[in-house]
């Protein structure tokens, strides 16, 4: 059983090679069908612009006959419901990404260096939450939480939304250090550095990028969840994707629109910073991601 | 290296993996246990001793035979339907030239995606009053909006698979584009070489090499579209509905005595997956054997 590990991801990365078919030549159908497959996969996020910036989008119209930032001015307004989710969300969202880190540097260093006894059986322990459905985890909890007073408040969701983000942070975590040229840092000690400046000067900036990027993706499997946090927070804890559900339940398009736009663009934007730090293919995990 | 300084390591590692394994542990082994306990009728609120009474009723209620119906259905034709159209999409875009790299990351614009947005995202689009339907009235084809063939809150649940496909289709192409990208040219090549037709080189090279990291990557898909809890409460039908939104309902029901059946959904949920991960790695085992096969024949 293989999750999309590191090493599916480092032969993401684009290798110089001539496309099949002469290099540099595309035939025009296959052009074509490539538009076509963009479009179709960015198509449901038109409806959504359009329905934001509209005012009274009523059937039949496609494109508004009034256009209005109505939505736009509710959903940022500076006393709103946005910025109230935004906040807990962010507090969660960095809570889980620093927590599961944490917990993620000693194992991904042993993970991705050494090979010991059992490996094996750690990998499937670390993959198996991450293929359990979070209704499963959520309800299971729930139960030990409330006991502990932890339901309902955004400790418990930050505990229940590591579930699912360690196990990525973790293996993501152990690709970093297993292409680390960790060599570097015997030279440095062969060289008279103390084992902390080693640390410090050679080992942390060989993994410094790929640890942000880890992070990001614990980050981002919290951003996401809404089951996880329905459940444990109880209502009492509104994240954006409670807020989202809650808005799109509640019949104002142009809000729910505007609100879902809102809470895409943050994970777009970390997005393609990711796809700088590691190069176009390193994205891979966010399938997995969820 | 003294047989000492082996003992040493040995700790050291247990002791570097040790957070995380007691932090996944103790928060997903207690989910799991609590919830098989809790269906048993144990540490629950009602008294009595452990008992199959839940399980007994799931079996017994119709509507749970409908709902696992349903949910299979939608797992299964969601993740069929993404593993073909992604393979499909990875072939196509691994033969464009200039702007692939453009193309490919246009293509992944949908995996960090949150669901809950894709699903509001889907409704607009392909909901009754939607883009979709807009533009049928617009060209004519369409009247009002009951005109627009109702696929969302649907009893085939079609705007649930769309918004699957619309997710894991990019999923499946990048896995398979990441395989191709570490080894298919040569062998393709190679059997381009020895004279293999397009049809032959897919059927017996490409085809063979995407299937072991392919079929995980299915096993992903299908344990999400099988447990997935949002998608299907905004976009599918209510009666019957998928195991996941039972399992909620029955947990949030004013009746506490529904709770130990919402454990029980929950833990079939848990097993279904299990067996279908199970059954994915064994076939990934026996594919990576027959592509070593396959690979040994080759060159």
């Amino acid at each position: 059983m293989t999750v999309v590990t590191p090493a599916a991801t480092d032969a993401a990365r684009p290798a110089p090679r001539p496309a099949t078919g002469g290099p540099g030549a595309t035939s025009r159908p296959v052009a074509l069908a490539v538009v076509l497959l963009l479009a179709l996969l960015l198509l449901p996020f038109v409806p959504l612009v359009l329905a934001s910036f509209a005012q009274g989008y009523f059937y039949p119209q496609v494109l508004p006959e009034r256009w209005s930032l109505r939505a736009w001015q509710v959903v940022l307004a500076p006393d709103g419901a946005t910025w109230a989710a935004l906040r807990d969300t962010v507090t969660i969202a960095v809570s889980v990404a620093v927590l599961s880190l944490v917990v993620a540097v000693p194992a991904g260093r042993v993970l991705g260096t050494r090979r010991f006894r059992g490996r094996r059986a750690v990998e499937l322990v670390l993959l198996t939450p991450v293929l359990v459905p979070a209704i499963a985890v959520a309800i299971g909890l729930h139960v030990v939480l409330l006991r502990l007073g932890l339901a309902g408040g955004i400790p418990g969701v930050v505990l229940v939304h590591l579930v699912p983000a360690t196990p990525y942070v973790v293996l993501l975590t152990a690709g970093v250090f297993a292409n680390a040229e960790l060599e570097l840092e015997q030279q440095a000690r062969s060289l008279g550095a103390s084992w902390w400046q080693a640390q410090r000067h050679v080992t942390w900036r060989l993994v410094a990028p790929g640890l942000a990027v880890a992070g990001l993706f614990g980050f981002l499997v919290s951003w996401g969840q809404y089951v996880l946090t329905l459940v444990v927070g109880g209502g009492r804890v509104v994240t954006l994707p409670i807020l989202l559900f809650a808005t799109a339940s509640g019949g104002d398009t142009a809000i729910t629109a505007a609100t879902a736009l809102f809470h895409a663009l943050p994970a777009l934007v970390l997005l393609v910073l990711t796809s700088r730090i590691l190069g176009g293919g390193a994205l891979t995990t966010f399938g997995g991601a969820r | 290296m003294s047989a000492r300084w082996h003992a040493h390591e040995g700790v050291r590692t247990w002791v570097a993996l040790s957070p995380a394994l007691l932090l996944v542990g103790v928060l997903f082994g207690g989910a799991v246990v609590m919830a098989l306990l809790r269906s048993i009728g144990l540490l629950g609120i009602g008294e009595g001793g452990p008992s199959l009474a839940a399980y007994r009723q799931l079996v017994t209620d119709p509507g749970f035979a409908r709902s696992l119906g349903l949910t299979l259905y939608v797992a299964v034709v969601s993740t069929s339907l993404s593993v073909v159209l992604g393979i499909g999409a990875a072939l196509l875009l691994r033969r464009l030239g200039a702007g692939r790299r453009f193309a490919t990351t246009m293509f992944q614009l949908n995996l960090p995606v949150p669901h809950v947005i894709g699903a509001v995202a889907i409704l607009a689009l392909v909901g009754q009053s939607g883009l979709l339907s807009r533009l049928g009235a617009q060209t004519g084809l369409l009247d009002e909006p009951a005109a627009f063939p109702a696929i969302t809150f649907d009893p085939w649940a079609i705007a649930v698979i769309l918004q699957y496909l619309w997710k894991e289709v990019p999923f499946i192409g990048i896995v398979a584009l990441a395989i191709l990208a570490a080894g298919g040219d040569d062998l393709e090549e190679a059997a381009r070489t020895l004279g293999a037709s397009a049809w032959q080189r897919l059927r017996h090279v490409t085809l063979p090499l995407l299937l072991p990291g392919v079929l995980s990557a299915a096993v992903i898909v299908f344990a999400f579209t099988f447990g997935t809890f949002e998608v299907p409460l905004l976009l599918g039908p209510s009666a019957p509905t998928v195991l996941p939104v039972l399992a909620h309902r029955r947990y949030t029901d004013v009746d506490l005595a529904a709770r130990p059946e919402a454990m029980a959904i929950s833990v079939v949920i848990t097993v279904v997956v299990v067996l279908v991960v199970l059954l994915g790695a064994a076939g990934a085992r026996r594919a990576i054997r027959g592509d070593a096969a396959v690979t040994e024949a080759g060159g």
